[in-house]
This record gives structure tokens, C-alpha cells and sequence, in this order.
């Protein structure tokens, strides 16, 4: 990296070229960044609507009406079908357009030149086009919400038959066509960014800049950028082949059906492949969530307990490890569809086997907070919060990972609280832990603490006052994705529960207000950042408060050491910039 | 109206709250102190809370265990379910002390070791032995639990062997209701055919088959002999469903396409599972758990345990499906 900031700058920028089509990573990471956060805002809303009808069942809330029209939800009550339709489009939102893509999209894009000490990213030009893909497949997924028969209906992982026949649900008519065009759209971008994730790390470090040097967050992305390019071309072929089901007539997954009193040709394709294929890229894709926020709190937690993260090649190691299992786990997720038992076995197998790097995982954040110096920041609060999300969610994950047990909970409330609490908290969680870290990085000002610090707590706990309970819902066979229980006796005893989890689902939501509130406050108006608001090592915090193009205004730094040089012994300071040589008394140990 | 007032309540809320946002800011500048510095005082407070925090989830699910647990489900009424109840056992006697330890410890740290400027942290970057120690000591609970689980789930997806004595039952899916199909005296189910699905013929049975003329098809409830092997052929016409009897442990998808196989043998009666729940009401049920349109909400069927002799002389007052057709 030899260019210097005066090539940089010749080219005088347009309001199209700097705000809109930008081609500026940091720039790009901000629009991931605010399109990921609407978008998962609808997302939530959604989740409290669906939650209305869950607390109280058929009771009459004239804001449904008012918030979907007459014929999503006439008389203030939704309708079984358009419930179908919320808790789908709320789950594809959530799993792909705020945790994939507003995730990775903002924090990759962000980081990686500015930890790496890179000008800009590999290829500004498929950067931005990932990012207006992106733009696209979100607008495509909204605008389905108002097509005849509504959206996709079918749930998040849209199996057919259901997703394919809209004689079976009305959403599986344009509605499902708009989802699968929206998706195969995203997953162009995720892999534009993907391709351009992997390449800048590998090409684009500066002097000094190992492997071994790369603060675990380049790790985590690197990682996750490749399970992405692996995995989401399989999820590509399965929307493809659906497509051609749905509008082709070709019989991939298909076979012997009759519905609505019609027998329909297809015949020899298996509802069967087409799970197969979606989990293939569907149980990565929970790391691709999850990884990135752990690679985030793991920086979170070494500056702010100012101590070097704990076993950091044992972090790199069980990183790689998860992501290796994840992709031979698929399986447990059809534990229960007829496959050969001998294969079930197999998939129980591998499965149980990502608790290992996960305990480790999980010890060495504990052993990094021993004996740390820690300032609680909002940040750091939702970093430690992700510990304690990726236990209690993760170890109800040996419950669904053994086969023998998921047969009774397999598809209960038991599997929603899982999953929500270790991949959808611990990711949400991971995600304001960098927004409001790198909140100085983005917009050169500082969110209001006291705010974060209030948003944390009523977030935390309101979660968990959501999610835990439905543990023992689950528990006692309530099926998920049910419109209502009250044809079920039996579940009778869970009325007033399902309450007090619609009522936390509320203030969940009231809860993100406070963020939204503080963002957009801060953004435009909060105190002005300091370049190094937390005593941080990192490279990020060696450019200019204002984003320039090219990112240092000089030559790039080069890099003498790892990035975790906190507390060291004999230093001066209590932190250590990657920038700063080694001093005589300092024996290179390596990294 | 309602709604009206509400939103004028939202906005309120959020101009009041960016109100003391730049009133906090203003306040900061004048004394002179970085807005964004967490101070001391505070530090100790948000250590504080998790002390108090993580206290207060431990109550708050002992809490809904002792409100809400009696409300799980009873014991399992198949044999096989008692094995994977033992699992669960073994299982949950792993997860809660895990569970326990790391948020205690989670919580102590926390606590302990919060800021202070006159301290330095600990300059401890890995540790050999302690990470091999948490690597093995995982590696090898979890080796127990697979054992244990593989061993469970063989038992439990074993097929009833050929010589034993046991009833057929084909459970039929379609949006939004279950037939059940007896294989009858012969013990054997009839051929049937998508494009055969007509009217009465729900279930598109061949009748050119003589296996199937004494086929028996009901709905609405079924009946299963007690300690008799039950073996479960399901199939679909539509989408996919998942035939789930959560007091058997017992669930299976219904693929269309194709036939899927579970068996359980039924341990109590419905009779004495009435009593054992002290709960009058109690009935074994069979419903959907796989997402199958706008109805998958109330899609079941009620299933009886009874002993031999009156599931025989239930069953024997059921229609042939050649007589029925």
C-alpha cells in the first residue's frame, strides 16, 4: 500500500456520488447500517403485532386495523392467514436483512480497511452494488407485503408443498414469487460482499499486519464471509428450483398431490430435497449471524476490561471450528422428517459437537473479565449481555441438537425461545455493542450513555421475560407458528403466560425506542468524538475524527504488535497501540 | 381515537426524552466534563446491577418452574418415552449447574472487578493448561451425552420386530384434518393412489386391492390397544404436517410423496392417565406441528387408550371400507 492520500483526493464528489452511490466503505457501512436498522425496526414491529393476537387471542385491537387495513386485520383482529404472513416476513427480516446483511454489511464494511489499514476496500465498485442489491431485495421484500394474497405465508423456511401451491395458503401466489426474487437478489449482494470481505483481508493489510495480528474481529468476518460464499449458493439453487416448481412445472420438489380437491401432475420430486438444500445454507447461516457479533464483543470486552482477550489463537481456533461443524449440522434440523435413523444419528453427533468451542468460547470471556479493569460503557453492558444470552440459549441447544429429545420438542415453543435467545439475542446484542463502540468511528459524535446504559437493561430484561418463558411452553407440546391455543384444552394453563410475554414483547419494543431516540439525536446533534474515545488499540482509532477518502490523511501506520496490549506490564499507559514499536524491555512473543 | 392518543403520547415521550438528551449535554460542557465519560460512580452502579441482575433471573425462572412447571408435560405414556424422559433428565442435570456457574461467575467479575484507576488489570493473554482443561473436561460430558442420546434414539427409531403382535395405523394428513386407516383383520393396509382420492374415498384406497376391502378409516378419534406395539405409516396429500402426540414423545412429518414410520407401544390407559393428572378432562391428542396453512392452528384428533378387549370390540363396530364404499 504505497498510495498516499494526495492520489486520493484529486476527485471532487457529487451529493450522488458521496451520500447515495458512494463507493467509500465507511460511507457503504453507514447505509448498511441505517437500511439494516429500519429494517429490522419493521421486523419488531411486526413481532408485537403477531404478539397482540398471541397475548389475546381474538380480543379486538383497533391499531391492527388501523396499522394493516380491513383486510389484514378486520374488526382490530388479524386474521389466521395474515398471522402466517407476519411471523414469515418477521422472520426472513430479522435472520437475513438486519442480522446477515445489516450485520455483516456495516461492521465488514466498516472494520475491515480501517483495522486492516487499508484506503478502501478490495473493490469499492461491488461494494456499493452489494449494497443497492441489498437496497433492492429490501424494498422487493416490502412491497410484497401489499400484493394480492399477501406475502409469503409459509414461514421463514418457506417448505414446499406450502410455499409452492397458493391454492394451499393465499401467500404463496405473487407474494412467494416476490420473496424468492428478493432473496436470490440478497443473496447476490451478501456474496458481492462476501468475495470483497475475503480479498481485501487477504490482499489489502498494511506493513506488519499478520494474521496473527488482525484483531479478532477481522477474524470473526473472515470466517463468516466464507461460510457465506460456501452456503448461500445452495440457498440460491433451492429458491431457483422453487421457481421453476411454482412457475415451470417441473417436479424438483414435488410429488402426489391433491389439494383443493384437484390431483395436480407433478410427480418424483421430494418436499424432502428442497429442506436439505435450505438447511445447507439455513444452519450456517446461524453463524453468519452469530459470529461476527462475537468477533465484535470480543474487542468490546478486551478494551473495555482493558486486558488482552483470554486464549486469543484458542478464540481464532474454536472460531474456525464452529464454522467447520456448522456446515455438516444441517441435518438436526429434519431430525423428525423420516430420514434414516442411522443419519439422524450422524447429524446428532456432529452437532453436540459445537458445544466444545462454544464452552471455550465462553470460558475465555469469562477468564478475560477476571482481574479486568472493567468500565461498564453501553457497549460493553451489551457485550457482557451477549455472554450471558449465548449460555442460557446455548445450552438448551443440547436439548434440540440430540435427536432422541427433539422428537418431542422439534417445532414447539421450546425451539423458538432457543434460538431467539442464542442466535437472534446474542446477535441483536452483539450488533448495539458495535453501534454504539464504533458509534464515534460512524458519525463522528458520541451516543448519551445514561440513555444506552437504560436501553440495555429494559432491553435485557424485557428479552428474557419474552423468551424464557416460552421454554416452558414448549415444554408442554404448544406447537410454534399456532394462530391461537384455544382449540387445545390441554394448553389452557399457558393463557396467562403468553400474556406476560406479549406484555415484555411490548416493552421490548418501547425499549428500541430509546436507541432509535439516541442514534438519531446523537448522529445529528450528540458531542463531538474524540479520535480515541476508549484508550483502544486498534488501528481505527488512528484516522481522522472526519472521514476523509483514503482514511489516513498521511502514509498508512504500520503495525508493530497484536492488538491487545492492555495493562501490559511496564508500559506507561494502561494501552498500547498496534502502531508503537516494541520497546527494548518487550520480548516479541510472537504475535 | 384511542390510536390518536397514543401516538400523541409516543411523541410526547420522544420530545421529552431528546429534550434532557441536549439539556444533559449543555449541563456536561458547563462543568466542564466529558459528556461521554463513564465516571466512577457510575461504574459502580452498572456493577451493581449485575450483581442484582443475574440473582433476579435465577428467581425469575425458579419462579415460572414453580408456577408453570406443573403445567408441563406428565409423564410419558409410550414405553420408549421413558427412556428419552431419563435423557432429558440426564441432560437438564447438565445444563443447570453449567448454567448456574457461568452467570454466577458472570456476575461476580462484574462485580469485583470494576474499574478503578489506582488498579491495573491483569496482563493474562492464555494459559495452556487452563484451555486444554476446558476443552477436555466438554469434551468428554458431551461425549457421555452422545453416547447416552445415540444409545436412547436407536431404542426409540428401532422397527417393531416382524414376529411381534401389533396394530397398523395409517395416519392421513390434508389441510386441515387427520383420518386414521386400520389395516384390519388381515394386518394389512390396502394399496391407495393420489389420483384415486375422490369423495368418500378420502384417502384414495385401491379398491381393486383385497388387502383393502377390510380396511377401516375413522375421524375425529382413534383408538390404540394398551401395551400392544403401534406401528404408524403417515402420508400427506398436500403439504407437508407433522403428526405430533407430545404424551407419547412421539412425532413424525407427513411428507407428500411418501410414507414415514414411527411406532410407539402406549403404556397407560386413558382412564388411568385421567387419574395420574387428577384431571377429568384429560385426553391424548394428536395435532399438527408443521406450519400447513391458514388452519394448522386446529388440526387434530383425539386419541383413546383403552385395554385389548374394548379397543377389539371399538374397532369391530367400525365400517369395512368396502362396505363403507
Amino acid at each position: 500500500m504505497s498510495t498516499t492520500h494526495a492520489e486520493h483526493s484529486h476527485h471532487e464528489q457529487s451529493f450522488i456520488t458521496k451520500y447515495v452511490f458512494s463507493q467509500d466503505h465507511k460511507m457503504i457501512a453507514k447505509q448498511f447500517l441505517i437500511t439494516g436498522f429500519l429494517m429490522g425496526f419493521i421486523g419488531m414491529m411486526m413481532s408485537v403485532l403477531f404478539r397482540l393476537q398471541l397475548g389475546w387471542p381474538g380480543e379486538s385491537f383497533p391499531i391492527l386495523t388501523f396499522l394493516l387495513g380491513e383486510n389484514w386485520a378486520p374488526d382490530g383482529v388479524l386474521t389466521p392467514d395474515k398471522y402466517l404472513a407476519l411471523v414469515t416476513i418477521h422472520g426472513t427480516i430479522m435472520v437475513f436483512f438486519l442480522l446477515t446483511a445489516g450485520l455483516s454489511g456495516t461492521f465488514s464494511n466498516l472494520l475491515i480497511p480501517l483495522q486492516l489499514g487499508a484506503r478502501d476496500m478490495a473493490s469499492g465498485f461491488l461494494n456499493m452494488l452489494s449494497y443497492w442489491f441489498f437496497f433492492l431485495s429490501s424494498i422487493i421484500m416490502l412491497v410484497s407485503l401489499g400484493v394480492e394474497g399477501g406475502p409469503a405465508s409459509a414461514g421463514w423456511t418457506i417448505y414446499p408443498p406450502l410455499s409452492a401451491l397458493p391454492q394451499a395458503i393465499p401467500g404463496s401466489g405473487l407474494g412467494m414469487t416476490l420473496w424468492l426474487v428478493s432473496m436470490a437478489i440478497f443473496i447476490v449482494s451478501s456474496l458481492l460482499g462476501s468475495l470483497n470481505y475475503i480479498v481485501t483481508i487477504l490482499n489489502l493489510r498494511t506493513k506488519g499486519m499478520k494474521m496473527t495480528r488482525m484483531p479478532l474481529t477481522i477474524w470473526a468476518f473472515l470466517i463468516t464471509a466464507i461460510l457465506g460464499v460456501l452456503t448461500f449458493p445452495v440457498l440460491l439453487s433451492a429458491a431457483l428450483l422453487l421457481i421453476f416448481d411454482r412457475s415451470f412445472e417441473t417436479s424438483f420438489y414435488l410429488s402426489d398431490i391433491v389439494v383443493a380437491g384437484t390431483a395436480l401432475d407433478f410427480n418424483g420430486g421430494s418436499p424432502i430435497l428442497f429442506e436439505h438444500l435450505f438447511w445447507f445454507l439455513g444452519h450456517p447461516e446461524v453463524y453468519i449471524v452469530l459470529l461476527p457479533s462475537l468477533g465484535l464483543t470480543s474487542e468490546i470486552i478486551s478494551v473495555n476490561a482493558r486486558k488482552p482477550i483470554f486464549g486469543y489463537r484458542a478464540m481464532i481456533g474454536s472460531m474456525l471450528t464452529i464454522a467447520f461443524i456448522s456446515i455438516i449440522v444441517w441435518g438436526h434440523h429434519m431430525f423428525v422428517t423420516g430420514m434414516n435413523p442411522f443419519l439422524g444419528a450422524v447429524f446428532t453427533f456432529t452437532t453436540l459437537l459445537v458445544a466444545i468451542p462454544s464452552a471455550v468460547k465462553v470460558f475465555n470471556y469469562l477468564t478475560t473479565l477476571w482481574k479486568g479493569n472493567i468500565r461498564f460503557t453501553p457497549a460493553m453492558l451489551f457485550a457482557v449481555g451477549l455472554i450471558s444470552t449465548f449460555i442460557s440459549g446455548g445450552l438448551t441447544g443440547l436439548i434440540l441438537g440430540d435427536s432422541a429429545l427433539d422428537i418431542n420438542v422439534h417445532d414447539t415453543y421450546f425451539v423458538v425461545g432457543h434460538f431467539h435467545i442464542v442466535m437472534g439475542l446474542s446477535a441483536v446484542f452483539g450488533m448495539y455493542a458495535g453501534a454504539y463502540h464504533w458509534f464515534p468511528k460512524l458519525f463522528g459524535r458520541m451516543m448519551n450513555h445514561n440513555l444506552g446504559k437504560a436501553h440495555f437493561w429494559l432491553t435485557i430484561t424485557s428479552v428474557y421475560g419474552v423468551f424464557l418463558p416460552m421454554h416452558f411452553i414448549g415444554l408442554a407440546g404448544v406447537p410454534r407458528r399456532y394462530y391461537s391455543n384455544s382449540a387445545f384444552p390441554l394448553f389452557d394453563s399457558f393463557i396467562d403466560l403468553n400474556e406476560i410475554v406479549s406484555a415484555f414483547a411490548i416493552l421490548a419494543a418501547f425499549a428500541q425506542v430509546l436507541f432509535f431516540i439516541n442514534f438519531v439525536y446523537s448522529a445529528l446533534r450528540g458531542p463531538k468524538a474524540t479520535q480515541n474515545p476508549w484508550d483502544s488499540n486498534t488501528l481505527e482509532w488512528t484516522t481522522p475524527v472526519e472521514h476523509i477518502h483514503g482514511n489516513w490523511p498521511g502514509d498508512i501506520p504500520a503495525v508493530h504488535r497484536w492488538p491487545y496490549d492492555y495493562s501490559k506490564p511496564g508500559a506507561a499507559s494502561d494501552f498500547i497501540p498496534q502502531t508503537v514499536p516494541l520497546s527494548e524491555y518487550e520480548k516479541d512473543e510472537g504475535h | 381515537m384511542i390510536t390518536f392518543l397514543i401516538f400523541l403520547a409516543i411523541l410526547l415521550a420522544v420530545t421529552a426524552i431528546v429534550q434532557m438528551l441536549s439539556i444533559y449535554d449543555l449541563t456536561s460542557a458547563i462543568k466542564g466534563r466529558k459528556a461521554f465519560e463513564v465516571t466512577e460512580r457510575e461504574n459502580k452502579m452498572q456493577a451493581f446491577l449485575w450483581l442484582i441482575f443475574v440473582p433476579s433471573y435465577f428467581i425469575f425462572i425458579l419462579w415460572q418452574y414453580l408456577v408453570w412447571g406443573k403445567y408441563m408435560l406428565p409423564e410419558s405414556a409410550s414405553v420408549h418415552g421413558e427412556k428419552i424422559d431419563g435423557l432429558f433428565a440426564t441432560t437438564w442435570l447438565i445444563i443447570i449447574p453449567v448454567f448456574i456457574i457461568t452467570h454466577s461467575l458472570l456476575a461476580y467479575f462484574c462485580f469485583k472487578y470494576v474499574y478503578n484507576k489506582d488498579r491495573k488489570a491483569s496482563f493474562f493473554a492464555h494459559n495452556n493448561k487452563l484451555e486444554l482443561a476446558w476443552t477436555v473436561i466438554p469434551s468428554l460430558t458431551l461425549a457421555t451425552l452422545i453416547l447416552y442420546g445415540l444409545k436412547t434414539w436407536n431404542s426409540v427409531m428401532s422397527p417393531i420386530p416382524d414376529e411381534a403382535d401389533k396394530v397398523t395405523i395409517e395416519l392421513f394428513a390434508r389441510q386441515f384434518d387427520w383420518t386414521a386407516r386400520y389395516a384390519g383383520e388381515d394386518e394389512k393396509l390396502g394399496r391407495s393412489h393420489f389420483r384415486l382420492i375422490k369423495g368418500f374415498n378420502a384417502l384414495g384406497v385401491d379398491s381393486s386391492d383385497a388387502n383393502a376391502h377390510d380396511d377401516i378409516l375413522v375421524k375425529g378419534e382413534f383408538h390404540l390397544p394398551v401395551n400392544k406395539p403401534v406401528e404408524f405409516v403417515f402420508r400427506s396429500q398436500d403439504v407437508i404436517h407433522s403428526a405430533y402426540m407430545p404424551h407419547f414423545r412421539a412425532q413424525m412429518n407427513c411428507v407428500p410423496g411418501m410414507a414415514t414410520l414411527f411406532n410407539f407401544i402406549p403404556r397407560y390407559t386413558t382412564a388411568e392417565m385421567k387419574q395420574k393428572t387428577s384431571n377429568e378432562n384429560f385426553d391424548y391428542i394428536l395435532l399438527c406441528n408443521k406450519i400447513c396453512g391458514a388452519a394448522h392452528y386446529n388440526m387434530q384428533m383425539k386419541i383413546i387408550v383403552e385395554s385389548e378387549e374394548d379397543y377389539n370390540k371399538w374397532l369391530s363396530s367400525q365400517k369395512r371400507f368396502l362396505a363403507s364404499n
